[in-house]
């Protein structure tokens, strides 16, 4: 089989671009589940949300208003729209969720898939399934760097480095400061960290808007490159799972370096053969899951 | 006395020839089932759409037939063979619907059709394109009116390989569909001494085309042909455009909303093939501002086939003076299809409904005038060699 080097690379950079996505989602879930044993599905639906956020905020808002002129811009939404959805999130947690935390992660599983439904189900009826475009891509990031061996869009390799960025910055966050140690703190014993007078539920609370604002921030992201629909957070959130799983649920970096990793191999597997693209990151967490259970970055129990 | 007898023979007669009038409409109601894609890919080229069409029909029918009312339901399909079957079934059987109409998935509208052949009902295909649906999937009670891959493939691909676009790489939409769109083109690409150099097939409604792009672009190939629709066919081309791809990209079908979802600028000097644009003739328009009056947009092809296709079955039923699928079946092949749809349009032995095809241009932006105004045409290809000739059909009901 003949496959010129031009091709590979160009496919690793594709893959690069969704492991970035894939990253920045897993990363989210990571969070929650790591802090808050919840195992969050409805964080496609939070993701939707984002983008949902950016494209009414830029469509919309003015109409809304009464200035037809008023755009909220795409810089602006990257800010606005995690913590939009965030609110929204804290608004979960302190109305429902939190009185799942001393009940099996069944219960949260279940609360978490209903809403994501909901949320879908909601969209559905107002907007088309097949995808509204957004517009509000900037100016800078129009067209493509020649990265020598192929074009690359400049959106989306600004979209590599945000994510990136991102995903390290939320690490530093929750493994270096003191913020992150009291975080920590408050899984591994509640009931100490409260006797040290630290407020738990507030920081619980926190948490779930920290991991739920990511996925907004991912769904902006996302916005320019994919048309905003109400189904494109189910269609993302299984591979996200699987990446959760093969990372090891919790573990932060895990949950980076696998999306990463995992973007690549699918990038790559798409050049030398097409048809296993779809499945190549379920049959390695078949494989992960035989030989460590916990994944690749799990403590063992 | 006599009088009186003579009175009485009148309101009985009368009462009889009531009976009677009510006898040919099956449960009194003329009811016809809109099957299409409510909330998938397709969504924008029927769903809705579709369902407003078939309204207008009615209401411009008269909103009665026969002296009995018309009625429309709809259902969603989802895209998937078995729900449009099962949703047929319930139809025909407990609803008492007499046809269905639309089906916008070339999978769903051949379990549907069969559907149809099997409990005896008028199964109109208007979204669907693949030409099985008039071959080896043929049916007595089946149209297929709008389009079909083969029209397309033959209007499209000959158009380019007379540019001297002689290279092909395909993009395929991995169903029925997809895959008799890229065999039609193929055939035609062949035939006029062109080469296909390779393909590759992605699901139905992908949103990243990128990596299939940048294989398209590896290969070399003159043309990349788009044999998919609707959602993935605009993301396929707004992505082209991002990644700088110069190969001529060419969508095989291709609706006025999917150029309207593009915009001008990305779509501009695009050729393709329809059945129906608004701005053709003044029948054309004068349809399409009516339609776009009622629903805010203008028909795609699709919706103003299932406007044109319904009339033309109640107009049968009118004529035959029953709903009994046979006979109105028969009324629906004799009688041409006039309207601002068709021009003496004919549907054959096979179900194909045989009528002009028309190639079209994308306008450059400057060249718009208003937000519709967005297509030009280039020819008209005359229904005769739009379509499959009957010669070689391999439907079982063509005798030959």
């Amino acid at each position: 089989m003949d496959i010129p080097l031009q091709a590979i690379l160009s496919q690793a950079m594709l893959g690069l671009n969704n492991g970035a996505f894939y990253a920045l989602l897993s990363l989210g879930l990571a969070v929650i589940f790591g802090m808050l044993n919840v195992v969050n599905f409805a964080h496609g639906a939070f993701y939707m949300l984002g983008a949902f956020v950016a494209l009414l905020g830029y469509d919309y808002l003015g109409q809304w208003l009464g200035n037809a002129d008023m755009r909220l811009s795409f810089w602006a939404a990257l800010l606005v729209a995690p913590i939009v959805v965030g609110l929204l999130g804290v608004i979960v947690e302190k109305t429902m969720l939190q009185r799942l935390y001393k009940v099996d992660h069944l219960y949260g599983l279940l609360l978490t898939f209903g809403l994501a439904l909901i949320f879908e189900g909601v969209f559905t009826n107002y907007f088309n399934v097949a995808g509204e475009p957004y517009n509000a891509k900037p100016e800078v990031l129009e067209g493509a760097v020649n990265l020598g061996f192929m074009f690359f869009p400049k959106y989306r390799l600004f979209s590599i480095v945000l994510s990136l960025t991102v995903c390290f910055g939320v690490w530093y966050l929750i493994e270096r400061t003191r913020l992150g140690s009291y975080l920590r703190a408050g899984t591994e014993n509640p009931d100490v960290t409260r006797a040290f007078g630290i407020d738990v539920p507030k920081l619980r609370t926190f948490t779930y808007f920290l991991g739920v604002a990511l996925a907004g921030l991912a769904g902006v992201v996302a916005a320019p490159i994919y048309s905003v629909s109400p189904k494109m957070g189910s269609d993302l959130i299984i591979i996200v799972f699987a990446v959760v799983v093969i990372g090891g649920m919790g573990s932060i970096m895990g949950a980076i370096l696998t999306g990463l990793a995992l973007g690549l191999l699918e990038g790559l597997v798409k050049v030398f053969y097409p048809p296993l693209a779809n499945t190549v990151i379920f049959i390695v967490m078949a494989l992960v899951l035989l030989w460590r259970p916990a994944g690749l970055f799990g403590k063992e129990a | 006395m006599q009088a009186r007898f003579k009175h009485l023979a009148l309101v009985v007669a009368g009462a009889l020839s009531g009976a009677a009038m009510a006898g040919p409409i099956s449960g009194d109601v003329v009811k016809i089932g809109i099957l299409t894609d409510m909330s998938g890919v397709y969504a924008s080229l029927g769903g809705k759409g579709s369902v407003a069409a078939a309204q207008m029909a009615v209401a411009d029918f008269g909103g009665k037939v026969l002296g009995k009312p018309i009625e429309i339901v709809s259902a969603d399909h989802q895209n998937k063979a078995d729900i449009g079957a099962a949703k047929a079934r319930e139809w025909f059987d407990t609803q008492g619907v007499d046809m269905v109409n639309d089906l916008l998935n070339s999978g769903v509208a051949i379990a549907v059709q069969k559907v149809g052949a099997e409990k005896k009902k008028i199964v109109i295909v208007n979204g669907a394109g693949s030409t099985a649906l008039t071959n080896k999937e043929c049916s007595p009670y089946g149209v297929h009116y709008a389009y079909d891959t083969y029209s397309l493939a033959k209007g499209t691909a000959t158009a380019l390989m007379k540019q001297g676009l002689d290279s092909w790489y395909f993009l395929t939409a991995d169903y029925a569909f997809g895959q008799s769109l890229e065999a039609e083109t193929t055939k035609v690409v062949g035939v006029l001494g062109g080469k296909v150099l390779g393909g590759v097939k992605h699901p139905l409604s992908s949103t990243d085309f990128s990596s299939y792009l940048l294989q398209a672009q590896n290969s070399g190939a003159k043309v990349i042909g788009l044999a998919n629709a609707g959602g993935d066919f605009v993301n396929a081309v707004k992505q082209a455009k991002e990644f700088g791809i110069k190969q001529t990209l060419v969508g095989l079908l291709v609706f006025d909303t999917d150029v309207k979802a593009l915009g001008l600028n990305a779509a501009q000097g695009m050729k393709f093939t329809t059945a129906y644009t608004w701005d053709l003739n003044a029948e054309t328009r004068a349809f399409g501002n009516k339609y776009l009056a009622k629903t805010g947009s203008m028909p795609t092809m699709v919706q103003a086939a299932v406007y044109s296709s319904t009339m033309h079955y109640l107009n049968a039923v009118k004529a035959a003076g029953t709903d009994d699928p046979d006979a109105v079946m028969k009324k629906m092949r004799d009688t041409p299809i006039n309207d601002f749809f068709a021009k003496n349009g004919k549907i054959r032995e096979d179900g194909r409904m045989v009528h002009d095809m028309y190639l079209v241009e994308v306008k450059k932006p400057n060249e718009s005038r208003s937000v519709w105004d967005m297509l030009k045409l280039v020819s008209t290809i005359p229904g005769e060699q739009a379509f499959k000739p009957l010669a070689g059909s391999e439907c079982p009901l063509v005798k030959k």
